[in-house]
């Protein structure tokens, strides 16, 4: 029998706010343990939580971006259980009434749209952090709790089992990642823990409505390992099903060492989380003006601007998709494109030599001043410089800021072109490399590169490399 | 008369007049503290340096001429499950035995702010769950009028301080009856204000949604003085109530004669003393002849209270409590893996009622049973809301008895959760409603202890409880001891 893969994900992301979603510590990361730590966060008997009015409107503008419908109102309800790193021994959440229901992303799978349909948008509290001395909490002697994340503000999105195989989870994550950070509600850093992913997956003969016993796979702590784990584990789960035993439903856990998904005591599985309506915060109201103001002020999203860009600017695939992964790169070509309307020719400047200067020199996507980078393109088009020049002229710009206009004046690095001028070259070239010109001659194309070479290196860099290519062809003809 | 005699009010005029000092006054009562806790033992901590300190600062800004509160220099009691910063606040509980907090309470910070010597921290039965003060990890405070009587609870601590001239003020807590139970139990004044009326910020949680903070006060001037100090919004407690409190004293003042007062028509009075009826209809009488009109008003689905507040409030309870573990603060029971440390501490850290509790609201919020008791709890509690609703419509305050019966023996009811449980009957349909009620002495039992009548307001109606009670105050029997005669046994304290 064949069968079909089924994923839905768990999704859970930081919020950009200054403070804690109860109380005003800060929220700064990699602070010193315990430090970030107030009697609210810390739960202290007696404390009690105050919304962060910011983290709310993150949420809502997360949500708004991921067309999911945002709620009037909403409510926070407990989830009791019993862990040292979380200080209370319950979590406040969203459980009943979350504040956004619905939604959905668009993705192009393969040239072939796809929507994945969420489930709901959630609020609530990170957890802190436990270090062991081992291992695992089971395998040491001491543990020791960090607070300073406990608190922080956490959005859960939780997605309808649209996906079909890892690599499409692994497509979702990455345009979830980019449609979020567009709209500013978070900074995505998988690696500080900001953007995490837990995974529901089963299987079901190809066709059938009816879903499979699923299991949870948890501790994927990057886009890749998500593809691979549940790649691995769809592979497990048919080999059961195909040998005629059945799936048992179960947490798995990652191991990224080993690269297996590797099943936990299924008694945790079947917490019982106890929910509840927490009762020392009043329902979150939210106004109908202030969710309107907030969707207006939301930013362009990367499938509008992939669309813009090819409309506006008629740049290709490839482009498109750079200056939308990369937005400041993107916004940078649109500023320098204000002034310099060859967008094909600038596009292919910034994503070459550009983009290769700023890794060279680590400097920010707007390092250069556009008006700058327009002088350069035009003396080149002018034909005031070749082409390697301007290349070494960015180089130089990028360091020193300098305008290119001067550094071509100041080191004479004016194209030479003429026949006055370039002719004498070339004559002295040839005479001098008879070889070359044989070679040429009897049919290698190779050796007419060899004495472009030499006329480009006697004009010290600064022909005209096409004139120079007719003159060369031209004389040895004759 | 001693000076632990007076009134707060006069207290205050005698000090705002220079004619005593705050130390002499708060000596006053630290020596009767010295002459009577021995034979009832309110306080779990005792902190007269303190005391003394803030009423000598007290008493150095009022000599420079700074303008002060009409409460500074005057000392006060405060239950043991408020937090003060560096003093420890134990919640009489073995598992909060060691624990200081290192921040105040909103309520702390006023009275720290106002100048009023802290006196000590009140005994309560362990997390403020118990009508006895029996469940306090530590021991029984006894009932002053009877030292073989419970003082009631759990704020009996406080209760005691305040009858017996220990404290001239002191606060407590009630969620399901803990002030005026007591109260009335101890004869004096004690109010559960409108919920979200006086700020919960610091008070250690039982069950979130009932917990209030309130004064003990021997008349109702003192018990409003209180109130006025520490009510008011506070942006660190979501559920307080953002108007600006009134001024109450003048609210008691006003004369007030024409409101329209419902004796409350209890659907089943089983186990409810006679006597207790009497000093209820007593009262009715002494109002009606100060000129306002009684009629009986019937809340029906009262009925339901007990059952719904004893599933609402254990299962906020279980997870309020949940946070004692052992990990951060308060005693740790050791072990030598995680599950076994968490059980060890709450094994061993948590008496038996407090684990009751806990089970119970455990097992009502279960999948599976959450619907059938927690949620139907709820729709009670909403259905007993709407009840004081209609009520509220036709009579502008509701008068009952505070307790089913005087206070119990010590011991008496220990063994025995439901018939404890009982004994807040009077009291628990309020605090699930949110709405403010007073406990006032309403004369003696025949036995010489005191009964007590409670008055109900709308939410945000304190004033009116206090300018009822001001009648019933100015028309006490001059015959009747206002406080105790603590008579010590043969050979002095245990």
């Amino acid at each position: 029998m064949e069968y079909e893969v089924v994923i839905g994900l768990e999704i859970h992301l930081e919020l950009q706010t200054q403070s804690k979603l109860f109380c005003s510590c800060s929220t700064s990361f990699g602070k010193e343990p315990n430090t970030n730590c107030c009697p609210v966060c810390l739960g202290l008997p007696g404390s009690l939580p105050v919304f962060n009015r910011k983290a709310i409107e993150l949420a809502v503008t997360a949500a708004l971006a991921l067309s999911s419908e945002v709620q009037l109102s909403s409510r926070f309800d407990r989830k009791n259980y019993h862990y040292p790193d979380l200080p209370k021994a319950y979590q406040v959440s969203q459980y009943e009434k979350p504040v956004a229901l619905g939604g959905c992303l668009k993705l192009e799978i393969d040239n072939e749209p796809k929507l994945v349909n969420l489930e709901r948008v959630h609020l609530e509290e990170e957890a802190g952090k436990l270090i062991h001395s081992g291992v695992s909490i089971l395998g040491s002697d001491y543990s020791l709790v960090d607070y300073n994340r406990a608190g922080i503000p956490l959005l859960e999105i939780v997605t309808k089992p649209d996906l079909c195989s890892g690599r499409e989870a692994r497509l979702f994550l990455e345009e979830l990642r980019m449609m979020l950070l567009y709209s500013g509600a978070s900074d995505c850093k998988m690696e500080e823990g900001s953007l995490r992913c837990d995974a529901n997956i089963s299987l079901r003969p190809r066709g059938s409505e009816v879903l499979g016993t699923k299991a949870e796979v948890k501790n994927m702590n990057s886009f890749r390992a998500v593809e691979m784990a549940l790649n691995y584990e769809a592979e497990r789960q048919r080999q059961i099903l195909v040998s005629g035993g059945s799936i048992i439903q179960q947490t798995c856990h990652w191991d990224e060492e080993e690269k297996i998904t590797i099943p936990l005591r299924s008694k945790e599985g079947s917490s019982d989380y106890r929910y509840f309506p927490e009762p020392d915060l009043l329902p979150l109201l939210l106004e109908e003006k202030e969710i309107r103001k907030l969707k207006a002020g939301l930013p362009e999203s990367p499938a509008e601007r992939r669309l813009r860009l090819r409309e506006e600017y008629g740049l290709g695939k490839r482009e498109v998709s750079l200056f939308t992964a990369n937005r400041s790169l993107g916004d940078y070509f649109e500023k320098v494109g204000l002034k310099y309307k060859d967008y094909g020719n600038l596009a292919r400047w910034i994503q070459g030599d550009y983009l290769y200067q700023l890794r060279e020199t680590g400097k920010s996507e707007d390092a250069l001043e556009p008006d700058k980078f327009v002088e350069l393109l035009v003396l080149l088009d002018n034909g005031d410089i070749n082409r390697s020049v301007a290349k070494e002229l960015l180089a130089e710009m990028m360091i020193s800021g300098e305008s290119p206009s001067r550094l071509v004046s100041e080191k004479g690095l004016k194209q030479i072109s003429g026949q006055d001028q370039l002719l004498p070259l070339v004559e002295k070239v040839i005479a001098e490399n008879p070889d070359a010109v044989n070679n040429y001659l009897s049919g290698k194309e190779k050796a007419l590169k060899f004495l472009m070479g030499k006329v480009m290196a006697q004009s010290g860099g600064r022909a005209d490399p096409g004139e120079v290519n007719k003159l060369l062809k031209n004389k040895i003809v004759e | 008369m001693k000076l632990y005699q007076k009134t707060v009010f006069e207290l205050s005029r005698l000090m705002s007049s220079r004619e005593v000092s705050s130390v002499e006054v708060t000596q006053s009562f630290l020596d009767r503290i010295e002459e009577v806790e021995p034979f009832v033992r309110a306080f779990i901590t005792h902190t007269p340096a303190m005391a003394l300190e803030t009423a000598s600062l007290v008493d150095r800004k009022r000599s420079n001429g700074e303008k002060l509160q009409p409460l500074a220099g005057v000392p006060l009691a405060i239950k043991d499950n408020i937090s003060t910063e560096g003093l420890r606040t134990t919640c009489a509980s073995k598992i909060l035995e060691n624990y200081i907090p290192p921040y105040d309470a909103t309520v702390v910070e006023i009275i720290k702010k106002t100048g009023m010597p802290l006196l000590g921290k009140t005994n309560m039965d362990e997390f403020a769950m118990g009508s006895s003060t029996e469940n306090s990890a530590f021991f029984t405070t006894r009932n002053p009028w009877d030292l073989e009587k419970v003082p009631g609870g759990s704020s009996g601590g406080s209760a005691v301080a305040v009858s017996t001239g220990m404290a001239p003020l002191a606060l407590g807590s009630d969620t399901g009856g803990s002030i005026r139970q007591p109260a009335s139990f101890c004869g004096l004044y004690g109010l559960r204000p409108t919920y979200g009326r006086i700020s919960r910020y610091g008070l250690i949680a039982f069950a979130s949604s009932l917990d209030q903070i309130g004064p003990f006060a021997m008349n109702p001037a003192d018990c409003a003085m209180l109130l006025g100090l520490l009510a008011g919004h506070d942006p660190r407690d979501s559920t307080s109530y953002p108007e600006k409190a009134p001024d109450y004293l003048s609210a008691m003042e006003n004369r007030n004669d024409k409101l329209k007062i419902g004796i409350l028509k209890h659907n089943s009075e089983n186990g409810f003393d006679p006597e207790v009826k009497d000093a209820v209809n007593r009262m009715a009488g002494l109002l009606e002849k100060e000129g306002f009109t009684i009629d009986q008003v019937e809340l029906p689905r009262t009925d339901y209270g007990l059952g719904a507040y004893y599933l609402i409030a254990p299962s906020e309870a279980s997870s309020n409590l949940g946070r004692y573990d052992g990990v951060r603060y308060g005693y740790n029971g050791g072990g030598d893996n995680l599950e076994n440390m968490f059980s060890r501490t709450r094994g061993a850290g948590f008496g038996p009622e407090v684990k009751r509790r806990i089970m119970i609201g455990t097992y009502a919020l279960s999948a599976g049973y959450y619907d059938a008791y927690y949620l139907k709890a709820m729709k009670v509690r909403t259905l007993i809301r709407q009840d004081y609703k209609e009520a509220f419509k036709k009579f502008d305050l509701i008068i009952g008895p505070a307790t089913p019966t005087p206070a119990f023996r010590i011991g008496e009811k220990a063994d025995d959760p439901l018939e404890m449980y009982l004994s807040d009957v009077c009291n628990i349909t309020d605090a699930l409603a949110g709405v403010p009620s007073l406990s006032a002495p309403a004369g003696m039992h025949s036995n010489g202890t005191p009964l007590g009548l409670q008055l109900t307001a709308p939410p945000f109606c304190e004033g009116r409880l206090f300018n009822v009670a001001n009648y019933i105050y100015r028309n006490r029997d001059p015959q009747l001891p206002e406080r105790p005669a603590v008579r010590f046994p043969e050979g002095g304290a245990e």
